[in-house]
């Protein structure tokens, strides 16, 4: 990979596509972290979260009386102690009428719709003696029927989880481009399917949690354990409060363990925790332990899709028709219809399609709510694009990579307006170079070394098996981001962004940046992010944005501050600003280094402090792409499937930090394994959750996740923002559902039509 | 019904009256108020929560403060050898980008430093093995088992 490091000054400024050490391990290393359970307050108490031990239940009474006299409780919370028994959670993108009717409410109230949904909340003086009160609650549960798959939450009579909307269908959308009829009128081939995506999630190891605390002469509550929105989410809980005054509600990040798009979102805890601070007038903490974070926060993925492409004998793709399912779960959240909308918008992905149709129905069924997971839409998506492609390939004897690159949008289509919507903004790919990528790729991975590898017999009845996948990814949603920077006299750097550190490196990132384009070392830099007291506005940090639009930001105020700092020098040494060196001194006449004013002299005029703002404004998104090829070793005794090697092939138009793109996408990978692989949300008949701990609910470890080989390339600087950068958060994860699907059915000879791969799902194909 | 207890933690003697269903974790984090050894899973799977008990890895959070009772015990606290300086398994991983979020990564550095004692000159895929009973969510492992065999290298010429 290249990568300059800029220089001036002969100063190694550890900027732009140098990869210095990061800013964010030191602390870490030494297990002086704080995360949010790390973080006390005095006089502190603890929160439990009583929840419905029923899929689908009704109750009328909640006796409370036992608990209130249990050692050491405090309070006792229930939706009849919410003001309007509690307001809904609204969500906060891909908004749709009417999926409004399916918004959860903080604490249930009569009815409880899944396994996990809180009904109420006990405080005391340790989490041990709020859990041991909260056995004394009694609830006259008389649970109802429940409807759990995604057919059978559309089928007549099926049981309804808000009866007065006469459905369970949340929100729906058809997509129509181009005659798709006349497409499949003319087709040599038509393959079609069904294909189910499995329930999974982020799961990141840390927990959630929170701590509240409510100064009463000031009327304000201060919310700790913030992550991804706290902009957002200070918006939403002044709503849920009923407070019109912002400057009631201040949200604080921490460290964060983790976010992969679960974490951070509102859930009914980030309104029930500040409000028992309210009610107690004391700090209260919560911490979800890993059986409720498996049954609580956000799961995703589980859609079933009945798709078709249809072409022409030379591998021509004409159509393709997709109808889908997304089980939304019991409520709509936060996302609102980010899943499904992102998931029909980009199905078409990297080809050419003269006609394309889709439609999908999101629905609630009684299993936890869902929302978005790392490559949200596009994991499933891919999977089944990948798999049609695939199968259409082996139907028509041609090399899948072959198929591909006959379909795959020209160099000269950019920007490429697919004719799909993002909430509401059209879906234009930036810029693009598809075809060079996968030539790359397979030179660089030895495609053709592959190949022979897969036809050579291994030993001990083991199957061999190659998969690809080609697809087209996205970032940089939420069309704005703010950025400040700041010059002391003293040569110290501090930017404040409104983006978020979920772990992934942003300060390092957005230091960088800064070093390029003021000028001043890496090291001098200090990124400041999270709070909203100290931050005016920001959109955080998800969907792979921090580093186009927080780092767009950042580049602008850094090179305006420079220039300010360069003009003021200019007349003062009396040169022009380009013959001039800035270093953390001051500034100098190049070649005459005794020409030079200090910085404490030219910032003298700005109390010692040189500010500049930036707000960078961008409503069209940037569309990196890649591939990955996987070779797998499949054991048909035993169904397990050995990935001997995985390769990923990612353009992302412009790296600022090698290591760490190539940190996201290795850890991108690990999760796409986990999900092509092991994890799922299974439920028994009545809508138990079946992986309700880590026993169950298997996360890849060190001997599943494969090494991983990285091609990165910079062939298609997206050119909608001044950086070129176009995110570099989920390639890793977007095609492995897809790619090792096509692995393990190339080597079974069968088709793939359902993840995860579990030894017992490939045992029965391996013996059908 | 409480215990006293006293626990010798990176080589200080933590002392409480507890409660015998108090976890270790709990004891470590809440009473001798070192939190650099954090709760992941609370069932002995993620090993999020690993400190030595006499030299060796357990999981916190499936023992008992009672049960260390009289014993060592190490946290990440008291790996670095001082304010200014990593040691060579931390420095590693620093070098390695072998952290993101870092939650994992105390319970991991505590596996890893005693895995290098038993097994000095480890090979790749037998540091795979030996940090399978660790859960890391963002690193997907790669930069770990190069800077476990980075730490191997520099602790062995050393």
């Amino acid at each position: 990979m290249r990568g300059t490091t800029a220089t001036i000054g002969h100063v190694d400024l550890n900027g732009i596509g140098s990869s210095p050490l990061r800013k964010e391990d030191w602390p870490l290393l030494r297990g002086e972290g704080t995360f949010v359970a790390d973080f006390k307050r005095p006089g502190m108490v603890h929160a439990f979260v009583v929840r419905s031990p029923f899929a689908h239940a009704r109750f009328t009474r909640i006796d409370s009386g036992e608990v209130q006299s249990a050692p050491g409780v405090i309070d006792v919370i229930t939706a009849a102690d919410l003001p309007d028994r509690g307001r809904p959670i609204p969500t906060r993108m891909f908004k749709d009428e009417g999926a409004n009717r399916y918004l959860q409410r903080p604490l249930a109230d009569g009815v409880a719709r899944y396994s996990g949904e809180p009904v109420a909340v006990v405080i005391a003086d340790s989490r041990y003696r709020a859990e041991d009160a909260a056995e004394r609650l009694h609830i006259d549960y008389e649970p109802l029927e429940v409807v759990l798959d995604p057919d059978e939450a559309v089928a007549a009579g099926a049981p309804l989880l808000q009866p007065e909307t006469g459905t369970n269908v949340a929100g729906r959308l058809e997509l129509n481009l181009g005659d798709i009829e006349e497409a499949f009128s003319q087709a040599d081939l038509v393959v079609e399917d069904e294909f189910r995506i499995q329930r999974h999630a982020a799961v990141p190891l840390e927990t959630r949690g929170l701590l509240a605390e409510y100064d009463q002469t000031t009327e304000t509550v201060t919310v700790w354990g913030a992550a991804k929105i706290p902009h957002v989410n200070k918006k939403i809980l002044l709503h849920m409060l009923g407070w019109s005054d912002e400057r009631r509600v201040r949200l604080v990040e921490l460290h964060v363990g983790g976010g992969f798009g679960a974490r951070g979102e509102f859930y009914p805890e980030d309104y029930l925790i500040p409000l028992a601070a309210i009610r107690t007038g004391r700090p209260v903490a919560w911490a979800e332990d890993r059986e409720e974070n498996l049954r609580a926060t956000n799961h995703s993925r589980e859609q079933v899709h009945r798709a078709a492409l249809a072409l022409k004998k030379d591998g021509t793709f004409l159509g393709l028709k997709d109808s889908f399912i997304n089980n939304t779960g019991a409520y709509v959240r936060t996302h609102g219809m980010t899943v499904p909308g992102l998931s029909i918008s980009m199905l078409p992905g990297p080809y050419r399609w003269p006609a394309y149709h889709g439609e999908y129905r999101s629905v609630v069924t009684n299993k936890t709510p869902a929302g978005t997971y790392r490559s949200p839409g596009r994991f499933e998506v891919n999977f089944v694009r990948e798999r049609l492609v695939d199968m259409a390939a082996r139907r028509l004897g041609l090399d899948p990579l072959e198929i591909r690159r006959r379909n795959l949008l020209s160099k000269t289509s950019f920007p490429f307006d697919t004719g799909t919507l993002f909430d509401e903004h059209p879906v234009v790919y930036d810029s693009g170079d598809y075809e060079l990528l996968l030539e790359k790729a397979m030179a660089s991975f030895d495609y053709e070394g592959l190949k022979r590898w897969r036809h050579e017999a291994p030993a001990g009845g083991l199957l061999r098996g190659l998969g690809t996948a080609y697809f087209v990814e996205k970032a940089g949603p939420a069309e704005r981001e703010y950025a400040r920077v700041e010059l002391n006299s003293s040569g110290d750097v501090l930017v404040f962004t409104g983006t978020a550190s979920v772990g992934q490196g942003v300060e390092t990132v957005l230091a960088q940046v800064c070093a390029s384009h003021l000028g001043l070392p890496y090291e001098r830099v200090k990124v400041v992010h999270g709070d909203t007291a100290i931050i005016p506005e920001g959109m955080g940090a998800f969907g792979s944005r921090a580093s186009m639009l927080g780092g767009a930001a950042v580049m602008q105020a850094s090179r305006e501050l420079r220039r300010r700092l360069l003009d003021a020098a200019a007349e003062e040494l009396e040169a022009g600003p380009e013959d001039l060196i800035l270093t953390s001194g001051g500034v100098s006449v190049a070649g005459a280094p005794s020409r030079a004013v200090s910085l404490e002299k030219l910032l003298s005029a700005h109390d010692g402090v040189l500010k500049v703002e930036d707000r960078f404004v961008c409503e069209l998104l940037g569309f990196p792409y890649g591939v990955h090829f996987a070779a797998v070793e499949v054991d048909p005794e035993t169904g397990s499937v050995h990935v001997h090697r995985y390769a990923v092939a990612y353009d992302i138009g412009r790296v600022i930090n090698p290591t760490l793109v190539q940190g996201q996408i290795v850890g991108g990978l690990a999760q796409g394994i986990g999900g092509a692989l092991l994890e799922e949300f299974a439920y028994d008949a009545g809508g138990q959750p079946l992986a309700a701990s880590f026993m169950d609910y298997l996360l890849p470890t060190a001997e599943e996740v494969p090494y991983v080989e990285m091609l990165i390339t910079e062939d298609a600087a997206s050119p909608l923002n001044p950086l070129g950068v176009k995110g570099a958060g989920e390639a890793g994860t977007a095609g492995v559902g897809a790619a090792i699907a096509n692995a393990v059915s190339d080597a079974l000879g069968q088709d793939i039509r359902q993840l995860p791969l579990n030894p017992q799902r490939v045992m029965e194909l391996a013996r059908a | 019904m409480t215990r006293k207890i006293s626990i010798e933690i990176n080589g200080r003697l933590a002392e409480g009256e507890v409660e015998p269903r108090l976890l270790l974790a709990d004891f470590i984090r809440d009473v001798a108020g070192l939190t650099g050894t954090h709760l992941g899973c609370e069932h002995g799977v993620c090993g999020a929560c690993t400190v030595q008990l006499d030299g060796r890895p357990v999981r916190s959070c499936l023992m008992f403060a009672v049960q260390a009772h009289g014993h060592r015990v190490a946290t990440v606290e008291g790996m670095a050898p001082d304010g200014d300086t990593l040691s060579t398994l931390q420095q590693a991983f620093h070098e390695s980008h072998a952290l993101q979020c870092g939650f994992c990564t105390p319970g991991i550095l505590m596996s890893m430093e005693a895995f290098l004692r038993e097994e000095p000159d480890p090979s790749p895929a037998s540091i795979r093995a030996a940090l399978a009973g660790n859960l890391c969510r963002c690193t997907g492992y790669q930069n770990i088992v190069t800077a476990v065999r980075l730490a191997a290298d520099r602790m062995q010429s050393s």
